[in-house]
C-alpha cells in the first residue's frame, strides 16, 4: 500500500497543488512585507482562474489568459491598495470584500459570457520537456522522477524562477530593503527619504498579480475548467503558508510544499481508506491549523503589518 | 557677522487640535551649536520636522544659506545637506546597522544588487573618523540605546550632512554617553558642520551650545548668546515663571517597614535571569532610590512588585502581608501605586479621554462603576477635580489623551495614581522626557507623598534626579545592587561608575 500512495506521481501531485498556494502566498509575502494584510488573495485566486479560462478561449491562446488572469489579479490589488493606503480602510474588511466581490462576479460573468457554470479550457499550455532519458524498461521511481521533472507546464517552471527573483528582490536589493523598511517602521523609511505610499502600492500590486498568476494555473493546468468558487479557500492556506514561512518567499515554498503533500494525500487516501471523503479533504485544513499553532510564537510579522501609515494624528 | 546657514521666517503649523507653530522665526550661524529649548508641546519637534521636510508649514519660508527653498519631502532636505536624529530613534529593529545607515541611499553594484561591502566599509570608515567603533553586521534590535544613537549619526553623516538637527539626543544616555556624545559633537562643529540641538536639560544648554532658542506655546519667546545667560533665565522663559531648582527637602522621619522584598529573583521576557537575589526594606516616609543603566533589571524588578511578572523566588511583603505573586489587580486592592516606565505602553490608553484615564485601575469600583453600568457623573466629577488639582492641560476632561503633550499625559498618571493614599508608591523614571516646570511638579508630588509618611520606590536613570529626591541609593547593576548609598556622601561620578559595573573603581573611590 505505502508504494501505492508515495510514488512518482505523488510527488508531481504534490507539486502541482503546491503552485498555487506559493504564488499566492508570496504575493502574501510582498503585501505584509510592505505592512498591508492582504486576505484578497482568495478573491484575486478565484478572478485569476476565471479570467485565464475566459480569456484562452475566446482568444484561443493559453498565454493570453495567463497574462489576462494577471492583469486582473493588479486590478483588484489596486483596489485593494486604493481602499488600504489612500483612504486607510481597514485591510481585513476590503479583503473580504474583495473575497465576496469575486466570488460574484466570476458567476455573473460565467453565465453572461457562457451560458454555463463550468466551462472547459479549450487550449491547453505546452508542456515543456526535455526527450525521455532511456535508462532501464518499465517504471522505475527514479525514471520516474525524472520523467517528471522534465515534463512540465511552463508555469512550474515560472513558478521556480519568480521564487529565486523574489527572494533575491527582497533581500539583496535596494527595492527590497526599502520595502522591509516600510512594512516594520515606515515612520523610520519616510525619514530616510523612502516613498511609503509608492512602495505599498508597488507590493500590494505585486502580490495581486502572484494571485492572478496562482489562480490561472489552478484553472489552466491543474483543473483544466472553471467552476464557481474552485478557489476553494487556496488563500487563506497560502496565508498560512506565509506565516509558517516567516514572510519569506523561500519558507513560503516549503510550507506551500507541505500543504501540497498534504493535499495529495488525502487525494490518494480516498481511494484506499475507509474514511468519509469529507473527513480526507479536510486533511489539508487541519494541517494548515496545525502548522499555524506550531508556528506560533516564533513567527512574527512585519511590526507594521495591517497598520495605514498616518503623518498627523489628532 | 557671521555666515547664516539657515533660516525659517513666519514659520505657522496647524495640528487638527493644535497650533503647533505660530509664526515662528528662527535662525542658526554656520558652524555653530545652537540650543532648541521649550516646554513639552511647545513645537520644538515639529519645527524641526519642517525643517526636514516631514511635515510641511501652513505658510513661512525657509532658507538655506541664504536660498529660499521648498522643502516638501525629506528627500530634499537630505540633498539639501539637512541631517536628523529624531526624538524616538528611527531605526528599523530587524535590519543590520549598515542596512539602516544605508537605507534610501543604497550603493549598488551591476546596477541591480547592493553593495554590501562597500557599504560596510563606509560605515567602519565614518565610525572610525569619529572616533568609535561599531559593528555593521551586528542586528539594532540587540544593541544598547547608545549604540543605536551612534548609528543614528552616521546615519545622517553618510548622507553628507551639513546641518545636523539633534531632538533630544541625551534623554536615553547614561551619563558617560552623554559626555562621549558632547565630544562627538564638538569635533563635527570643529569639521565645520552645523548644530541644532533640542533638549530639556538646561545644563546640557549651558555645556554645548552656543546660542539657544525658547520657545513656548509653539511660539519663539527669545533667543540668546548662551554665554550671556543662565538656567535660571531660560527656565522662567520656558514655563513663563520662575522655576524651583533646588529640592527643598524636609528632614526623613521614618516609621514602619512598609516594603521588604528577600531575595527575590526573576527571569526576563527571554527567560534569562534578570533580577538576583535581590533584597531590601522601605520605611514610611522614605525615598528608596534606584539608580542604574537601563536594562539591569529595574524594569522586571517593578514587574514582579506590581505583580506583571511572575518570581522564580524570593519573598514581598507589604507591611507584613505576604504578596509575593499577586495579581495586578490585587496588588492595586492592597494600595501600591505604580508610575511605569513605559507610559504609552502600560500607563495611559491613548485613545481614551482623560476622564476614562483617570479611572483606569479603579474603573471596577464604586462609585465608578455601580452594577451593569458606568456611573458618568461620578468619573466627570473625579475628571474635573483631579484636573484642577495637578493643573492637567488643556483642561477639558473629554480630550483624548493622545492630544495632550508628554508633559500632561505624565500628570495625568500621577494624578490617578496619587488619587486614594496609596501605601507604597513605584514611580519608574517619572519625569523622562518632561520639560523643567513638569519635572518640578512631579518632584514637589513625589516629595509630598513622602512627607506624608509614605513609602516610595524610585527608579531613574537620571542620576540628578535620584541624588536630589532619594533618602538612600540603591545602584543595580545586571540584576544585583551592587551597593546602597547615602546620597549625601556620593555623587554622579561615584555612581556612574557603580552603574557601569566598575566594581575596581568602586574600591578606588571608597580607599579615597
Ligand atoms: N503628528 C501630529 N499630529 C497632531 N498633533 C501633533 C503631531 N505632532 C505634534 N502634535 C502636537 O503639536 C504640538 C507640538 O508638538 P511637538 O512634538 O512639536 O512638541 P515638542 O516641543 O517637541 O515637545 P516635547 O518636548 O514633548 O518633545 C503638541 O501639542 C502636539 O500634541
Ligand atoms: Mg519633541
Amino acid at each position: 500500500m505505502f508504494g501505492d500512495i508515495f510514488n512518482a506521481q505523488f510527488v508531481a501531485s504534490s507539486i502541482r497543488v503546491a503552485i498555487p498556494l506559493a504564488l499566492a502566498g508570496l504575493g502574501g509575502v510582498f503585501s505584509e512585507r510592505s505592512g498591508v494584510i492582504n486576505i484578497g488573495l482568495e478573491g484575486m485566486i478565484l478572478s485569476g482562474a476565471f479570467t485565464a479560462v475566459a480569456v484562452t478561449n475566446f482568444t484561443q491562446n493559453p498565454w493570453a489568459g495567463v497574462l489576462g488572469a494577471i492583469l486582473v489579479g493588479i486590478l483588484l490589488g489596486l483596489i485593494h491598495a486604493v481602499t488600504c493606503i489612500t483612504f486607510k480602510a481597514n485591510q481585513i474588511v476590503s479583503g473580504v470584500a474583495i473575497n465576496l466581490f469575486a466570488s460574484g462576479i466570476t458567476v455573473f460573468f460565467c453565465w453572461l459570457l457562457f451560458n454555463e457554470t463550468q466551462i472547459m479550457v479549450k487550449t491547453s499550455l505546452p508542456i515543456w520537456g526535455l526527450p525521455l532519458p532511456s535508462i532501464g524498461e518499465g517504471s522505475t521511481f527514479a525514471r520516474n522522477i525524472i520523467v517528471m521533472f522534465a515534463h512540465y507546464s511552463p508555469l512550474v517552471y515560472l513558478t521556480i524562477i519568480i521564487f529565486i527573483l523574489a527572494h533575491l528582490i527582497l533581500f539583496k536589493t535596494p527595492f527590497g530593503l526599502r520595502l522591509r523598511s516600510v512594512g516594520e517602521y515606515p515612520q523610520a523609511a519616510d525619514t530616510m527619504g523612502v516613498n511609503i505610499i509608492k512602495m505599498r502600492y508597488m507590493a500590494v500590486m505585486t502580490s495581486g498579480a502572484l494571485a492572478g498568476l496562482a489562480g490561472s494555473f489552478l484553472s489552466l493546468e491543474q483543473a483544466h475548467f472553471f467552476v464557481k468558487e474552485m478557489s476553494g479557500g487556496r488563500g487563506f492556506i497560502a496565508l498560512a503558508a506565509m506565516i509558517f514561512g516567516k514572510w519569506t518567499p523561500l519558507g513560503t515554498a516549503g510550507a506551500a510544499l507541505l500543504f501540497g503533500v498534504g493535499e495529495a494525500l488525502a487525494m490518494r487516501l480516498q481511494g484506499v481508506l475507509a474514511i468519509p471523503v469529507q473527513f480526507i479533504h479536510m486533511v489539508p485544513y487541519l494541517l494548515a491549523i496545525f502548522v499555524l499553532v506550531s508556528a506560533v510564537g516564533r513567527a512574527t510579522p512585519p511590526a507594521a503589518d495591517g497598520i495605514p501609515y498616518e503623518k498627523e494624528i489628532g | 557677522m557671521p555666515e547664516i546657514a539657515l533660516e525659517m521666517k513666519n514659520i505657522t503649523k496647524r495640528f487638527p487640535l493644535v497650533v503647533a507653530n505660530d509664526n515662528v522665526n528662527f535662525k542658526v550661524y554656520k558652524a555653530e551649536i545652537h540650543a532648541l529649548v521649550g516646554e513639552n508641546g511647545a513645537g520644538k519637534s515639529t519645527l524641526m520636522s519642517i525643517l526636514y521636510g516631514l511635515y510641511q508649514a501652513d505658510s513661512g519660508q525657509i532658507f538655506i544659506n541664504g536660498k529660499k527653498i521648498d522643502i516638501a519631502n525629506p528627500n530634499v532636505a537630505i540633498n539639501l545637506k539637512i541631517g536628523m536624529v529624531h526624538q524616538h530613534f528611527m531605526l528599523v529593529p530587524p535590519l543590520t546597522v549598515a542596512e539602516n545607515i544605508i537605507l534610501g541611499m543604497e550603493p549598488k553594484k551591476n546596477n541591480i544588487f547592493i553593495d554590501m561591502e562597500k557599504a560596510i566599509k563606509r560605515v567602519e570608515e565614518l565610525s572610525e573618523s569619529m572616533g568609535f567603533k561599531i559593528d555593521p553586521k551586528a542586528k539594532i534590535e540587540n544593541i544598547s540605546v547608545g549604540i543605536q544613537q551612534r548609528v543614528e549619526i552616521i546615519k545622517v553623516l553618510y548622507r553628507g550632512a551639513e546641518i545636523l538637527v539633534m531632538d533630544e539626543p541625551t534623554a536615553v544616555l547614561t551619563p558617560q554617553e552623554v559626555e562621549e556624545l558632547f565630544e562627538i559633537l564638538k569635533s563635527l562643529k570643529k569639521q565645520g558642520k552645523t548644530i541644532i540641538f533640542i533638549t530639556h536639560k538646561l545644563n546640557e544648554v549651558k555645556a554645548l551650545s552656543d546660542r539657544v532658542t525658547v520657545m513656548r506655546r509653539g511660539k519663539v519667546v527669545g533667543v540668546k548668546n548662551t554665554k550671556d545667560t543662565n538656567q535660571e533665565e531660560i527656565a522662567s522663559m520656558m514655563v513663563g515663571r520662575k522655576v524651583i531648582f533646588e529640592i527643598e527637602k524636609e528632614p526623613l522621619n521614618l516609621g514602619k517597614t512598609a516594603l521588604k522584598v528577600e531575595k527575590l529573583e526573576a527571569l526576563n521576557n527571554k527567560g534569562l535571569p534578570a533580577v538576583k537575589n535581590i533584597s531590601f526594606e522601605i520605611k514610611e516616609g522614605e525615598i528608596l532610590g534606584f539608580a542604574g543603566v537601563e536594562g539591569n533589571g529595574q524594569t522586571e524588578l517593578v514587574e514582579v512588585i506590581t505583580g506583571l511578572r511572575p518570581t522564580s523566588s524570593g519573598k514581598i511583603f507589604l507591611y507584613d502581608k505576604d504578596i509575593t505573586n499577586y495579581s495586578p489587580r490585587n496588588v492595586r486592592e492592597d494600595k501600591i501605586a505604580h508610575i511605569p516606565e513605559d507610559r504609552r505602553q502600560r500607563g495611559i490608553i491613548s485613545n481614551y479621554t482623560v476622564a476614562e484615564n483617570l479611572i483606569l485601575g479603579s474603573h471596577y469600583r464604586l462609585p465608578f462603576n455601580k452594577g451593569l453600568a458606568l456611573n458618568f457623573t461620578a468619573i466627570n466629577n473625579h475628571a474635573n477635580n483631579l484636573i484642577k488639582n495637578f493643573d492637567i492641560r488643556p483642561s477639558d476632561k473629554d480630550n483624548l489623551l493622545k492630544s495632550l503633550s508628554g508633559g500632561n499625559q505624565q500628570k495625568v498618571i500621577v494624578a490617578r495614581e496619587l488619587y486614594g493614599e496609596p501605601k507604597l508608591l513605584i514611580a519608574a523614571q517619572p519625569t523622562r522626557g518632561l520639560d523643567v516646570g513638569s519635572i518640578e511638579f512631579v518632584h514637589q508630588q513625589i516629595l509630598n507623598e513622602r512627607d506624608k509618611g509614605k513609602a516610595i520606590l524610585l527608579i531613574s536613570a537620571d542620576l540628578e534626579e535620584i541624588l536630589s529626591l532619594a533618602d538612600r541609593i540603591a545602584v543595580i547593576y545586571e540584576g544585583e545592587i551592587v551597593d546602597i548609598l547615602d546620597p549625601k556622601k556620593t555623587n554622579e561620578k561615584e555612581l556612574g561608575l557603580l552603574m557601569t559595573g566598575s566594581t575596581a573603581n568602586k574600591k578606588l573611590l571608597k580607599v579615597k
